[in-house]
């Protein structure tokens, strides 16, 4: 077998501004998607009976079904829905960050209820009303407890991105597609993108790694 | 002044506090002692309304907390508590510890606050940890913070949960020492303790909880020397 890596140099640029739409495209969806976990895990452990019930229903839904599925229905049946076309792009990020959300939601349940349950009660009889106890103390604690978990989502958001590759998103997978039709050379791109998304995790593994050791300064 | 009515609390079917009443008066400081599950924990816990009771009254200064209009925040805000475990803010420094509720629910600024801060850290002799995390403390200097913390927030009444229990027998001394400080201030206290060296010396009044119920209710020198209960002579007889 021969590999003409040559044959594909002209294109690399091209496929190299899919990093960007890739890296974009993740970060969005996992911005958006952890802050709507971080709302829902809220919800779960609330006492607002209704809250709580729709929020174990939107859990189970997004669990309970293939992501692609989920891609394909926003894109193609919300223009039915909603009367107007949204964009790949945009389908794809309100898609993942709806379904990071629910897998998000319950990591971060569990990382707050880990929090030992006196410092629930230090706050309380400081006189700390709950919004803030949630969010200065019980929050930061939680999300410390489960700062791999989330990478570990991230870095799955980060390879399923590919997905949004089948709804016409140019981000690196469709990119390899393309520069593949155009040369007749699959292996080529498909091997260069596959270290350019190997690489990407290795660097958000040795990021996360190093925020987790800035964190621990408190241990 | 603390004044508690016919308090009962129950965890469901499991009746824990059995009709209690006493009360405490302003600068009084109260020993709250007895076996271990007697109530004690929960009874504190009732006073700034951390357990919520299932009947009976409890009144602050005249204004009923109990009361469903009553706006526990503010209760809270008055009554300081120091736990067994400390429970200091992990993520936070010493100083933070001590200015994050004083900022943040009373208002101060950050000045203000640190100013009250500092000066209450001198006072229980840890000036010097002010930057560090609670983790780098040793288990003596932590509940001190704790009621550095509790302080900050310039409370009526401070509530002790057994403050020693869960610390190395050398480091029991620098906190009762703290805490005697704080006797003459004029401050109220209720203290749940086991040690008893420190009830006779600091508590103006003895109280004693078995079975839920508050079996006795006297000065220290009364209860140490002529308990009237027989439970009272039994735990004495364990624990002097
Ligand atoms: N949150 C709770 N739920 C159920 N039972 C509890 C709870 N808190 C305390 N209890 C029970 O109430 C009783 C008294 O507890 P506590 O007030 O902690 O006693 P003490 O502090 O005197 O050791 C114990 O039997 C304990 O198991
Ligand atoms: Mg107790």
């Amino acid at each position: 077998m021969n590999l003409d890596f040559s044959q594909i140099a002209p294109s690399l640029p091209f496929i190299l501004k899919g990093i960007i739409v890739t890296l974009q495209f993740t970060l969005l969806s996992a911005v958006f998607g952890f802050t709507l976990g971080t709302l829902l895990s809220l919800i779960k452990i609330s006492n607002l009976k209704p809250l709580r019930w729709f929020a174990e229903f939107y859990t189970s839904i997004f669990r309970g079904t293939p992501l692609i599925l989920q891609l394909a229905l926003v894109y193609f049946a919300t223009p039915q829905v909603i009367g107007y076309r949204i964009s790949p792009i945009e389908a794809g990020v309100i898609t993942f960050a709806l379904n990071s959300a629910a897998y998000s939601s319950e990591t971060i349940r569990a990382g707050i209820m880990a929090v030992d349950k006196g410092q629930r009660e230090a706050a309380m009889s400081l006189g700390v009303p709950y919004k803030l106890m949630m969010l200065d103390i019980i929050l930061p604690q939680a999300f410390k407890n489960i700062l791999p978990a989330l990478v570990n989502e991230s870095i799955a958001l980060l390879k399923d991105s590919a997905l949004v590759s089948t709804i016409g998103v140019l981000d690196l997978m469709r990119r390899a597609q393309v520069v593949a039709g155009q040369t007749f050379l699959y292996f080529e791109p498909l091997i260069v993108v596959g270290v350019i998304y190997y690489v990407m995790v290795m660097g958000l593994t040795q990021a996360a790694q190093v925020l987790e050791r800035r964190m621990r300064r408190s241990d | 002044m603390i004044r508690i009515e016919h308090l009962v609390k129950s965890f469901g079917d499991l009746e824990v506090l059995k009709d209690i009443s006493t009360d405490v008066a302003t600068g009084e400081v109260v020993a709250i002692i007895g076996p271990s599950g007697s109530g004690k924990s929960t009874m504190l816990r009732c006073i700034n309304l951390l357990e919520v009771p299932t009947a009976g009254q409890i009144l602050i200064d005249g204004i009923e907390i109990t009361s469903p209009k009553c706006d526990i925040l503010k209760v809270r805000q008055n009554v300081g508590m120091v736990f067994q475990h400390f429970n200091l803010f992990p993520h936070k420094t010493v100083l933070d510890n001590l200015t994050y509720a004083p900022m943040k629910v009373r208002g101060l600024s950050k000045a203000d606050a640190g100013k009250i801060a500092i000066d209450l850290l001198a006072k229980v002799g840890l000036s010097e940890k002010a930057d560090q995390y609670p983790s780098r403390l040793s288990g003596g200097q932590k509940q001190r913070v704790a009621i550095a913390r509790a302080l900050a927030m310039q409370p009526d009444i401070m509530l002790f949960d057994e403050p020693t229990s869960a610390l190395d027998p050398e480091m029991v001394k620098e906190v009762l020492d703290v805490i005697k400080g704080l006797a003459d201030t004029g401050i109220t206290m209720c203290i749940v303790t086991h040690e008893m060296g420190f009830a006779r010396e600091v508590a103006d009044r003895v109280l004693f909880l078995d079975g839920g119920y508050l079996v006795e209710d006297a000065p220290p020198d009364i209860f140490f020397s002529t308990p009237k209960s027989d439970r009272a002579q039994q735990f004495l007889e364990k624990v002097l």
